[in-house]
């Protein structure tokens, strides 16, 4: 029964009792899924997006350098949180829907669009899924847009979002730091901050801090490592 | 979802893969058993809206919702609207699973669609449609799979005011007011009490005792945010007004001694 | 039309030996006998006229109508037999909705015709079925401004700023093309447009 929680946006009640094991180490019998920071927000000109690298199956750390930004198409993202698997599988499947549309189309998908189709998939089979995904990019049409699809797939447009188990960690950072038309340094600062708050205070967050920047120019990925994290008070 | 049994907590059934009443074998794995052939649904809403207010006056409807997407105690999204204009007769409001009424929205709006490339005049009534969301809600509960909202419907029929609730089982009724959630406990006696002392409401009184409702729910209801949206339906169409914010007193607080 | 009871007429799905379908051919004779239907875009919108001749005065007003509606951006007018068209229409309405179910948002005509016309022209490829005797004039208003397109029977299908169709399509064209037709506002464009005033078409 074990599975690997990567990320999850979600963390719900029942989540919060903690769960004892029978034997061993904790996580040696549970499924590799949720505990996750993911982050993106719109600034002027388009999105930055940004995850810690933390994949867990109970506390044993399975991967410490994973990507959990995962492309859709050149202009499109999406941010992975709950099981690996589960998310893994439905940005599978919404890319090989939206390379075919595309084709069909002959232009660029619009974000809204593909974020519909993430949505499509989680709500239609909500009570097998446990993924919450954030789909970010930027359009001709719309521009940098953030499109929140939390675990019961809904589907709603935001200025700026989080999500994981970090993101609980940190919602008074983001709604105390956050500005509408911030410069795209300023963004990515914004972000590092957030995500490094978080993998400080939560234990299935962890790592090191990717970033994408996607404009009308494309994507531009950073990776924040080891010294590179953004500092604190207890840090210095 | 972590269940007990998951992690051998549970005991096994005492006597398992000898034989049971009325046959011979029951080895173990040799047949699925009703458990692991269950498919589970939803047990448990998520994202979730609160109270819906609706009151009927002289000549139209008044319904009310705020516009936050609790999740659990965490107010995670407060730009929710959770009032649908359907036409300009009705409007849907919608307490429960954000997602669930997503749903429902892009289902009734498919058909809002069909239903005016005919072009003959007809389209939904707010009878029809609470008739109609009568039957959806109690055919999902009857494969164990509910859509988990409270749903109320405002409307005018053939010019008179109508407000019809039905919920995630597909119970329904209808009354010249109504509230769900919270609202039913807190705001629905002040609603009946004012309507008894005067049946025949303004379109002002009725707004009035609406913001007056909702600022109540925002000091009581722990899962209701100070922003929602009314939307007004008479003759004249549906006024749909909001994001609005109710003016605080917490003047009470100087008294505490 | 030499070659009309040499035996290749009878299918669709069966070439002539000078390469033609006469299944297709004879579906856009039907379309030709009908009564002639114009659609034009202009600036900021499309406008769709049928002409439509009442043969009795028993008839019902308002029923058989030739313009319909297929989605909230996307209108249809048609030339040709009745009963197919508001099939095709049916399924244009279809293929709309299960657009928006699964992109959520409007089709944008130009894809729309493309599933259309694949579906009119599917019916040119099988001797099991009749190619629809219906040319359609789709037009939408869209975030890019109006589009307007005509799908013939053979599942052809061309992007137009005026087009006709039906019996008096050729005076109908003469007269568009004389309009500046990419700069004058659509509703002007319609009345202007209306190919005659004899006494017996009547313009819905």
């Amino acid at each position: 029964m074990a599975t690997v929680n990567m990320m999850t946006s979600g963390f719900s009640p029942a989540m919060a009792v903690p769960q004892m094991h029978g034997m061993g180490f904790e996580g040696m019998d549970t499924e590799v899924s949720t505990g996750t920071t993911i982050m993106a927000t719109e600034f002027d000109g388009g999105v930055i997006i940004g995850a810690d690298s933390r994949t867990t199956t109970g506390a044993y750390i399975a991967n410490r350098v994973t990507d959990k930004l995962t492309k859709v198409t050149d202009y499109i993202y999406c941010c992975r949180s709950g099981s690996a698997a589960d998310t893994q599988a439905v940005a599978d499947i919404v890319k090989y829907h939206n390379d075919f549309h595309r084709m069909e189309m002959g232009e660029q998908p619009l974000v809204k669009t593909v974020a519909h189709m993430f949505k499509q998939l989680c709500y239609d089979y909500r009570d097998q899924l446990t993924a919450g995904i954030i789909v970010a990019g930027w359009d001709k049409r719309n521009g940098g847009q953030v499109y929140s699809i939390p675990i019961s797939g809904m589907l709603q447009k935001m200025p700026f979002c989080t999500g994981g188990s970090g993101s609980t960690y940190i919602y008074g950072f983001v709604d105390s730091q956050f500005k509408p038309k911030m410069t795209k340094e300023e963004s990515l600062q914004f972000v590092s901050k957030a995500v490094s708050l978080a993998i400080n205070r939560d234990g299935s967050s962890g790592g090191i801090i990717r970033l994408a920047a996607i404009s009308k120019d494309g994507v531009e990925r950073f990776t924040l490592t080891g010294d590179q994290l953004p500092k604190f008070y207890e840090d210095s | 979802m972590a269940t007990p049994s998951m992690f051998g907590l549970n005991p096994g059934a005492f006597w398992s893969g000898g034989p049971a009443p009325g046959q011979y074998y029951n080895f173990p794995g040799s047949q699925a058993t009703t458990g692991q052939n269950a498919v589970q649904r939803t047990l448990s809403p998520v994202v979730t809206g609160t109270s819906v207010l609706g009151i009927q006056f002289e000549g139209g409807v008044i319904i009310a919702a705020d516009m936050l997407g609790s999740y659990g105690s965490l107010a995670r999204f407060r730009d929710c609207p959770r009032l649908l204009k359907v036409n300009d007769t009705t409007v849907l409001g919608a307490a429960g699973d954000y997602a669930d009424f997503q749903y429902l929205t892009n289902v009734i709006e498919q058909q809002v669609i069909d239903e005016e490339c005919l072009n003959d005049g007809f389209g939904y009534t707010p009878k029809s449609l609470h008739c109609w969301l009568t039957r959806v809600l109690y055919n999902r509960r009857s494969q164990f799979n509910p859509l988990w909202n409270t749903y109320i419907v405002a409307g005018l029929e053939e010019e008179k005011p109508f407000l019809g609730y039905v919920d995630k089982i597909g119970m329904a009724y209808e009354a010249p007011s109504l509230a769900c959630g919270f609202g039913a406990y807190l705001a629905l006696p002040i609603i009946r009490d004012a309507m008894e002392k005067n049946p025949t409401m303004t379109q002002e009184e009725a707004v009035s005792l609406i913001d007056r409702c909702m600022k109540l729910l925002y000091y009581r209801d722990a899962r209701s945010l100070n922003k929602y949206q009314i939307a007004i339906i008479t003759k004249a169409g549906v006024d749909l007004r909001g994001p609005i914010k109710a003016d605080t007193n917490w003047e009470v607080a100087h008294m505490i001694k | 039309m030499s070659s009309i009871g040499t035996g290749y007429d009878l299918s669709a799905s069966q070439f002539s030996p000078d390469g033609r379908v006469f299944q297709v051919e004879y579906a856009q004779k039907a379309v030709e006998n009908s009564g002639t239907a114009i659609g034009i875009r202009g600036k900021d919108g499309v406008v769709f006229g049928v002409e439509k001749l009442i043969t009795s005065k028993l008839y019902e007003k308002g029923d058989n109508k030739r313009i319909l509606n297929v989605d909230r951006h996307v209108g249809a007018a048609f030339a040709g037999l009745n009963a197919d068209a508001r099939h095709l229409v049916e399924r244009a309405r279809d293929e709309a909705s299960s657009y928006r179910h699964s992109y959520g948002d409007p089709i944008p005509l130009r894809h729309l015709t493309e599933r259309v016309a694949g579906y009119v022209h599917a019916h040119t490829l099988y001797s099991s079925v009749r190619p629809f005797g219906v040319s359609m004039i789709l037009g939408s208003m869209e975030q890019d401004g109006p589009q307007m397109y005509l799908i013939d029977p053979s599942g052809v299908s061309w992007g137009y700023h005026g087009c006709a169709v039906g019996k008096a399509k050729q005076n109908a064209k003469t007269e568009i093309e004389k309009l500046k037709i990419k700069e004058i506002k659509g509703w002007f464009l319609g009345v202007a447009a209306r190919p005659s005033r004899q006494p017996h078409i009547k313009v819905i």
